[in-house]
């Protein structure tokens, strides 16, 4: 597993190149990349269905216990072949939706490593490991919503989804170390048996709300919801794709994945159950105020986001069951039908649902792909919709006390999802033709046959569930439950109470779709007030955060060099000088009156050559003393035999004094500023540093300076480092890591200084 | 500047600076030099050049952009950081061949020295550059 992830994001890595050469077929190249992956997984089926895992283990960072570990159980393999098939659909669909955009290439890198990471993610079985392609799912995440990143909303969009996912990401981080400390391992395989140990130990409410914090942000869950509208900013493959079939998905596979080890208490089970049915309820009534396809699909994904919380929670066999089939089938209808809208948008030009109708004559086979979808998501008989739905309805009935409210609040919430289904679904294609932006015509192949397949499913699906479903239902609920579920899924129950529930889903559904244009004027006036909207938390957040950092930035870097130099002296010098001032009383002042002819002439050359340095009325003069102040240190070094840093002094002199000269003509007419109390201040300032350097010299060499380490060095140089230069050994051998860093940090800021100094290429344009 | 002396005194002077540091590279394992040195002087012979001859003639002397020295030294570096990730051993380890060549012994701390020596004159240049051409548009 761990080549088929290398791979992957090798075949990532030359994607663009790929598309370079073939842009007009790259779609179907694509398809090859999420194919064979499928295909791959296929081979494991029979396996995994069987009853076995597929385990494969590499260290990695084994002292910390942080291995390549890896596990295909059926949990996983549902995931993973949901991640790939779906990415099949997209990729070929991407090939042609994308062609117009200049920037394609760079578009399937990314979706290229999002799968990849997504199916690491879902294959991990170790939690650093998992956590690290969380973080990659939301880094790709963030770099296809901001695609279009001329746009300033897509821009805030994907900082806003980084954001609350990234935050998320950090406390699932903390979850895992806590939940190490408490078991001992990362690996989730060490952890299966231990769940008494870990919901008794009381760190376990800790460990409970950082996970949940990092589920509930991934998956969009109420109050975290809102960066998933937002999100639609992204092109609509990676809307099908992202943010409705798999990543939004993450956070339900980490809580599905956990609830073997650190489930089954109040605190899970609750939390759990109380957000997915708030989430359920209260983004299916925000769907009534969209007007935008995507969005109106969005807002339905997060209620079923909800719904699959919700099932989690309730916990019994049945709800497991009822969680695979809703799981499957949305993946399904969603991608579908978020397909469909881009190919809406693609061929119309227009997303807005008030300004599509009639399309069915001019994209049959779209229109046909898109009823069937919809049939699906609306819970219609036979399609696999309606299996997830009565299935669902019945694992809520089973509930004793909460049963009614929660089945009254599922039935309102599917019946909001009924009417995103007909406008969504139904609306553009039938009734009269309107205008549309672009003259409207039939998708091409590529764009056809993804969503088509898929909706195909959704109804073979619903037609055969035992020979799709069932084989692999009971090793997926195996990984979430110690029991097998040992239930059977059929198309049919009979006329029953559920069935019911079913019909008025639909029937409310349509009412509520009739009376949208009456309730929209009302919502229309309405405004949520800001405390209670989550986003405006979260704008408030974020304000204050740059609020507070300009502040800072005001006060501490106002942009005058002095200033900066003053602030970091004085900071310096107060911290070290509390401790210097510890080990005062070990300072000895030993005078040595062996000083030659030259280190006396040297000694008072810097101190003349600083004296006018300070005092010159000239900025030339005073380079010129910096230099001879350099140049004489450079001498002191030659004197006491470290030719290698003198030859470096005497280079770096030089070069500084050509680049002052070259910024001195940049530079205003010298005229004097500063006020005697500032000099004061600044002499002040200056003389502390200067004591303090004196008094830390004399510290230092009240030591016994002959250390362990320098013999080290004078011996090994040779053997070890094949060098008589013990300087250099240890720059480019011995301590090579620290001069890598160096030289780093030297690139970095040579990057910067080319910025600052280069005018931008809007500023250069200019007369 | 406008000096003929210096002007043709300096094409000589770069050439024989440039040798210069390549020589401090090459010699700083046994003797003082190495990359850092090395990459000053060599620096410092644009320098030279920048002020005899104008920064047009220095660009079109180096042939290419500063900065892209400081990329390839960069990577020159990270690449002396692989045969140890090959062999197994500890990150960064010296690996040498043991055969001797007019430079000395090879091997990659050598190989690292030439991206520090790369990349400190690709730096150093890409600030004298940019100050200078500030002048030129001036």
């Amino acid at each position: 597993m761990s080549i088929l992830l290398a791979i992957g994001f090798l075949a990532s890595a030359i994607a663009p190149l790929l598309h370079r050469r073939f842009r007009e077929n790259f779609g179907w190249i694509a398809l090859i990349f999420p194919l064979s992956m499928f295909l791959g997984l296929l081979w494991h089926y029979p396996t995994v269905a069987g009853g076995m895992v597929v385990r494969e283990s590499i260290p990695w960072v084994a002292s910390l216990g942080v291995n390549l570990s890896f596990a295909l159980d059926g949990l996983s393999l549902t995931f993973a072949m949901i991640i790939t098939l779906i990415g099949a659909a997209v990729f070929l669909y991407a090939g042609a939706y994308m062609k117009e955009y200049p920037d394609a290439g760079r578009f399937f890198l990314y979706i290229g490593v999002f799968m990849t990471s997504m199916l690491g993610l879902v294959l991990s079985a170790n939690t650093i490991l998992l956590f690290i392609f969380w973080e990659l799912t939301s880094i790709s995440s963030f770099l296809l919503i901001g695609f279009n990143h001329q746009r300033e909303s897509s821009r805030k969009s994907a900082i806003q989804a980084l954001l609350v996912t990234g935050g998320g990401g950090l406390a699932l981080l903390a979850g895992f170390i806590l939940l190490r400390e408490v078991t001992g391992s990362f690996e989730i395989a060490d952890m299966y048996d231990m769940n008494a140990l870990i919901t008794a130990h009381p760190l376990y409410p800790a460990i409970v709300v950082l996970m949940l914090l990092g589920a509930f942000t991934k998956s969009a869950q109420f109050p975290f919801h809102f960066w998933l509208p937002n999100a639609m900013e992204a092109p609509t493959p990676v809307s099908a794709y992202l943010h409705s079939a798999t990543m939004v998905k993450a956070g339900i596979y980490l809580v599905a994945r956990m609830n073997h080890e650190i489930g089954g208490t109040p605190l899970w089970q609750d939390t759990l159950l109380a957000t997915g049915a708030a989430t359920m309820l209260f983004t299916s009534v925000l769907a009534l105020g969209a007007t935008d396809l995507k969005k109106l699909l969005a807002y339905s994904t997060l209620s079923v986001l909800g719904t699959l919380m919700l099932l989690l929670g309730i916990g019994s066999p049945l709800a497991i069951k009822a969680f695979f089939i809703y799981l499957i089938a949305h993946s399904l209808y969603k991608g579908t039908l978020f397909l469909v809208a881009g190919t809406l948008d693609h061929e119309t030009g227009t997303r807005d649902v008030r300004r599509l109708g009639g399309l069915r004559r001019a994209m049959p086979i779209t229109a046909a792909t898109a009823a069937l979808a919809s049939f699906s998501m609306m819970g219609v008989i036979p399609l696999v919709g309606f299996i997830g739905k009565e299935t669902v309805y019945k694992s809520i009935l089973e509930l004793d006390t909460w049963g009614i409210p929660l089945i009254a609040a599922a039935v309102t919430a599917n019946a909001f999802i009924v009417m995103v289904t007909l406008l969504v679904g139904f609306r553009p294609f039938w009734g009269k033709a309107r205008a549309t932006p672009k003259h409207p015509h039939e998708a091409p192949l590529k764009m056809l046959l993804g969503p088509g397949l898929l909706a195909v499913l959704g109804l073979l699906f619903g037609l055969f569930p035992d020979l799709f479903i069932s084989t692999l239902l009971d090793q997926s609920a195996l990984s979430i439950l110690s029991e097998k579920i040992g239930l059977k899924i059929t198309l049919w129950h009979g006329v029953n109470m559920v069935l019911f529930l079913s019909l008025a889903t639909l029937l409310a559904g349509g009412v509520a779709y009739r009376l949208r244009n009456a309730l929209q004027e009302r919502l229309d006036g309405f405004r949520a007030p800001a405390l209670m909207k989550p986003s405006s938390w979260y704008e408030a957040l974020v304000g204050g955060m740059l609020k507070s950092a300009r502040l800072q930035t005001a006060l501490l870097q106002n942009g005058y060099l002095r200033n900066y130099i003053q602030i970091v002296l004085i900071t310096a010098l107060s911290a070290a000088a509390y401790a210097l001032y510890q080990a005062a009383d070990r300072v000895r002042i030993v005078p040595d009156v062996s000083i030659t002819f030259y280190e006396a002439a040297l000694g008072i050359i810097i101190i003349v050559a600083t004296w006018m340095l300070v005092t010159s009325q000239s900025r030339l003069k005073s380079i010129v003393a910096l230099g001879v102040v350099g140049f004489s240190i450079g001498i002191i070094f030659v004197i006491y035999g470290a030719p290698d840093v003198a030859l470096t002094t005497f280079a770096i002199e030089t070069l500084n004094v050509i680049l002052f000269v070259l910024v001195l003509y940049r530079l205003p007419k010298f005229v004097s500023l500063s006020s005697t109390s500032n000099r004061i201040r600044d002499a002040i300032i200056a003389g502390s540093a200067g004591l303090f350097m004196t008094m830390t010299i004399l510290l230092a060499t009240s030591f016994d300076l002959s250390s362990k380490l320098k013999e080290y060095y004078a011996a090994a140089s040779v053997p070890e480092g094949r060098g008589r230069n013990i300087v250099n050994v240890i720059l480019v051998d011995f301590r090579a890591i620290d001069t890598l860093g160096e030289i780093t940090v030297l690139a970095i800021a040579a990057l910067g200084v080319l910025a600052l100094l280069k005018p931008g290429p809007e500023e250069g344009r200019r007369p | 500047m406008n000096s003929i002396i210096l002007a043709t005194a300096s094409r000589y002077l770069l050439m024989l600076l440039l040798m210069f540091s390549v020589f401090l590279l090459f010699r700083g394992h046994n003797e003082p030099g190495g990359g850092f040195a090395g990459g000053l002087v060599a620096a410092a012979a644009y320098a030279l050049y920048v002020i005899a001859n104008g920064i047009d003639a220095a660009r079109s002397v180096l042939r290419t952009d500063p900065m892209r020295i400081v990329a390839a030294g960069l990577a020159t570096a990270l690449l002396s950081t692989l045969p140890s990730l090959l062999a197994g051993k500890p990150f960064m380890t010296g690996i040498w061949i043991d055969t001797m060549s007019p430079v000395g012994k090879i091997g990659t701390p050598l190989l690292f020295d030439i991206g520090v020596y790369l990349l400190v004159l690709g730096m150093t240049l890409t600030i004298i550059f940019a100050l200078a051409e500030e002048d030129a548009t001036r």
